[in-house]
């Protein structure tokens, strides 16, 4: 299998950006990524675009591949119908920079916000620890993430709304929800949740877990069991009348 | 415009991977302003793609471990030409190092009492790897990453250093451009730690990303370092083949260990068909002591398919020039087997290998639960690096440090499957320690403005060529690629290493002309016409090195010597450029074992 294609390329930067069209060939099993560096290597040297691994595992490919946030080395030319052009441009919730890279520095300020990991005392006397295979499985799911933002870009939130300064986004609830999950973990980031880092903006729409690579149940294993905690801590009456009775 | 924003540290470290990171979370420990300068964005280094695990004697699963064993193993898999006081840390230190992770969040797989589970790996006689299913390594960087966020350092994303600053003999410092905007950067420095990987770049078939280009090898080289061992390049006995735009990308050692075996096109279990003379007392004696150790049994010695990588590459490659491959050059890796032995097989497969699952499903739309993978050989590891000090990583040059895979010693001839994240925890935080100490005795150096002017003139010189085909960096690159792989790939000779560096001088004069388009801003069209001469410099290295050595050891196999010669068996292979500014080659004695050492290697026997 051999064909010509046609890739409707974002180029340039925020103000002078604009689609495209490349020409190149297509052979079997290729993946969206391979078409764009042979076009970067052909008729394109200087298309900025960001990968690494090649297979899924590190999340720099990630773009918009006809309007659809996907890793670019995962993405298979033979799932995308080629009788038309193939559009590609960059994740569109962060500021671009430049052809198919986005400024993406405000996801690494956001984690530095967030209580880092915290030990309880060890569990043995040679300063180890134990833990259950089962409790470990609930937390690798969350910390298979690759950070490849792609639940960042789709998420209403951040994309439409610009809730940047109010709201961390999926990927930095998993990351937190890890953290909470954590068997050993002693810190409390339950308030920061609600305070801070506006876990109640989230309205559910499941529209990270749609476009997460890694198949983390976003939604329904971390923002709902923390939304839980926030409910738990917030608004449960008993612990608000208490907490009123201690204040007097 | 060449002139460049000044950023002054203590200690200045070169890569974000595993052993930069760890170098950065140590030297800031101990004190030190420290800079973190990466190529890409923080946490997305090649130490992402190790899947198997991370070696250390722990002993959860099998109390007969202990770092003897693991010193034995390292040094008999290097066939001995590893430094052995390398080796000897290396393996006392790993379990501390592993431990240390858990403290910052790591989480390992378990055993049944709780404690950290450790896996079956090639080389290795006890089960030793501790691991998170089939992506440690993420598990690996991301800790190290979220400790290292919090821990006051300076860390410069989408930054490429172009050279050394020296202060007489002294590193000093380090000159860089950012990709974004495509401006300078100067960095002053107390001292600089080199933690760039590998070279993998350099070879068609690879299973590194762009970044390999040996950057960390040529600078130091360039800045009269010592380079070691570079004829030693890991080929992994298992990439992708197909489709073609997978090919070489890696396939976990894991799925051996977990009892996945090698079969030619007839269905032949040809790993049994040749045992090396070394492992002949601990390889089974059939297919079903072999299952038995996968599953377990401490009585049982491991399947032929766990025997070094230097010896199954070379098996494979055996299979498929004699006739018996699969379609597509490679042969046949099969764990769907295990369904005649395993009640719920395909969910045990997705369970201890989930990235491979995933991995084949989707870009090769094959289930691994149900069919037999296609593999071969591909470019994975450098075993050849920059010269260190065993105990403080510092190469020949004062206050230039170098850890993990752009450092030489620990890994001799061939490495261990697990040894490398060990090796990027242990070293990386010796290299940190030692390189914060040397900043607090020395100060910083003096840079002076010629060196980073002549640095800028030449990193901007690609803009002012013309445009021509043959000077398309894109293309210089993957004419490289082709010609290592062909001339001096898995199997050498003499005439064909010879025809390599003919070509490389070509090459060479080609990168010299090689022109870019478009501006200073994110151009990776320019940063592949700078990362050109990087790769010449390490591929003029491992062909000199590869030619030097006429004999088959470890990784390096020459077709016209094609066995072990007591000739090279007690010698390293040392590059530095001379005076004049070729480089140079000379041959030295591997350092001595220590009477202790030489009693273990002998117990172990």
């Amino acid at each position: 299998m051999s064909t010509q294609a046609t890739f409707r390329i974002w180029r340039g930067g925020p103000a002078d950006g604009g689609f495209r069209d490349y020409r190149t060939e297509v052979t079997e099993g290729m993946v969206v990524l391979d078409a764009v560096r042979s076009i970067q290597a052909e008729s394109a040297n200087d298309l900025s675009l960001r990968w690494n691994c090649k297979a899924g595992k590190c999340g720099s490919c990630s773009a918009e591949v006809n309007g659809r946030p996907c890793l670019m080395c995962m993405t298979r030319m033979q799932d995308l119908p080629l009788d038309r052009p193939v559009t590609v441009e960059p994740l569109r919730a962060f500021p671009p920079l430049k052809d198919l890279v986005s400024d993406v520095s405000w996801n690494y300020r956001v984690k530095e916000r967030i209580k880092p990991f915290k030990p309880r005392a060890a569990d043995a006397t040679d300063g180890t620890w134990r833990m259950a295979q089962a409790d470990v499985d609930r937390v690798q799911e969350f910390r298979k993430c690759i950070e490849c933002y792609l639940c960042q870009d789709v998420c209403h939130l951040l994309r439409e709304s610009r809730n940047h300064d109010e709201f961390v986004g999926p990927r930095f609830l998993i990351h937190i929800a890890a953290l909470e999950m954590h068997p050993l973990d002693d810190e409390d980031r339950v308030g920061d949740l609600k305070q801070d880092h506006g876990l109640d903006y989230c309205n559910v729409t499941k529209c990270c877990t749609d476009v997460c690579p890694e198949g983390i149940r976003i939604t329904d294993n971390a923002i709902i069991p923390l939304k839980e905690r926030v409910a738990d801590r917030f608004f449960d009456p008993f612990l608000r009348l208490l907490s009123r009775l201690r204040r007097k | 415009m060449t002139e460049a924003r000044t950023f002054e540290y203590d200690v200045l470290v070169i890569g974000a991977g595993g052993a930069g990171l760890r170098a950065a979370i140590e030297a800031s420990a101990a004190g030190a302003r420290v800079g973190l300068v990466c190529k890409s964005l923080l946490g997305k280094a090649h130490t992402v793609m190790a899947e198997g695990g991370i070696a250390a004697a722990l002993a959860h699963v099998d109390g007969r471990d202990d770092w003897r064993v693991h010193f034995a193993d390292t040094m008999r898999g290097g066939q001995y030409l590893n430094h052995p006081r390398m080796a000897e840390i290396h393996a006392q230190e790993a379990p501390e190092r592993v431990r240390e992770l858990e403290a910052w969040g790591a989480m390992f797989d378990r055993t049944q009492d709780g404690r950290i589970l450790q896996r079956n790996f090639g080389g290795h006689r006890y089960p030793r790897l501790a691991h998170v299913g089939d992506r440690t390594g993420l598990e690996m960087i991301r800790t190290l990453q979220d400790h290292g966020i919090h821990r006051g350092i300076q860390v410069h994303m989408e930054c490429t250093v172009v050279r050394l600053l020296k202060d007489g003999p002294r590193a000093a410092g380090a000159f860089a451009y950012e990709r974004e905007r495509g401006r300078f950067l100067t960095f002053r420095a107390g001292a600089v730690v080199l933690a760039t990987g590998g070279v993998g770049r350099a070879f068609r078939i690879s299973s590194n990303s762009w970044e390999y280009t040996g950057d960390g090898h040529a600078l130091a080289y360039h800045s009269g370092a010592d380079l070691m061992d570079m004829e030693f390049v890991q080929f992994h006995p298992t990439g992708m083949m197909w489709p073609p735009s997978v090919e070489g990308i890696l396939v976990t050692e894991g799925v051996r260990g977990e009892g996945g075996v090698l079969l030619n096109s007839a269905g032949r279990r040809f790993m049994f068909d040749e045992i090396p003379e070394a492992y002949a007392a601990q390889t089974a004696a059939d297919p079903e002591e072999g299952w038995r150790y996968t599953q377990g049994d401490k009585d049982a010695r491991r399947p032929p398919e766990l025997l070094t990588r230097d010896h199954v590459a070379r098996c494979i490659r055996r299979e498929v020039r004699e006739g018996r491959g699969s379609p597509h050059g490679g042969v046949y890796l099969d764990i769907a087997w295990i369904r005649a032995r395993l009640p719920d097989a395909a969910q045990h497969i997705q369970r201890k290998l989930p990235s491979m699952y995933h991995q084949f499903k989707e870009l090769a739309g094959l289930d691994i639960t149900q069919e037999p993978m296609e593999v071969g050989p591909t470019t994975h590891y450098m075993m050849g690096g920059v010269r260190v000090h065993p105990e403080t990583q510092m190469s020949s040059v004062p206050g230039l440090f170098a850890a993990g895979e752009c450092a030489a010693g620990l890994h001799g001839a061939n490495r261990l499957g697990g040894n490398s994240l060990s090796d990027l925890l242990v070293f990386g935080k010796r290299a940190g320690e030692h390189a914060a100490a040397f900043a607090r005795q020395q100060g910083l150096g003096a840079v002076d403005e010629s060196q980073t002017r002549s640095a800028a003139e030449e990193a901007l010189a690609p803009f002012g060529r013309a445009a021509a085909d043959d000077a398309n960096p894109y293309r210089i690159q993957q004419d490289l690629q082709v010609l290592m792989q062909e001339k001096a790939g898995i199997v050498r000779r003499g005439t064909e290493i010879e025809e390599a560096l003919h070509g490389l001088a070509g090459l060479d004069a080609r990168a010299r002309r090689a022109a870019v388009t478009g501006n200073r801003e994110f151009n990776p069209g320019w940063h592949t016409a700078l990362d050109l001469a990087n790769l010449l410099t390490v591929s003029e290295a491992i062909a000199r090195a590869g030619l030097e050595r006429r004999e088959s050891r470890g990784a390096h196999f020459r077709e016209d010597f094609p066995v072990k010669s007591e000739e090279f068996a007690h010698c390293n292979i040392v590059l530095r450029k001379g005076a004049d500014g070729a480089m140079q080659l000379r041959r030295e004695a591997v350092a001595a074992l220590t009477p202790e050492q030489d009693a273990i290697i002998r117990e172990m026997k």
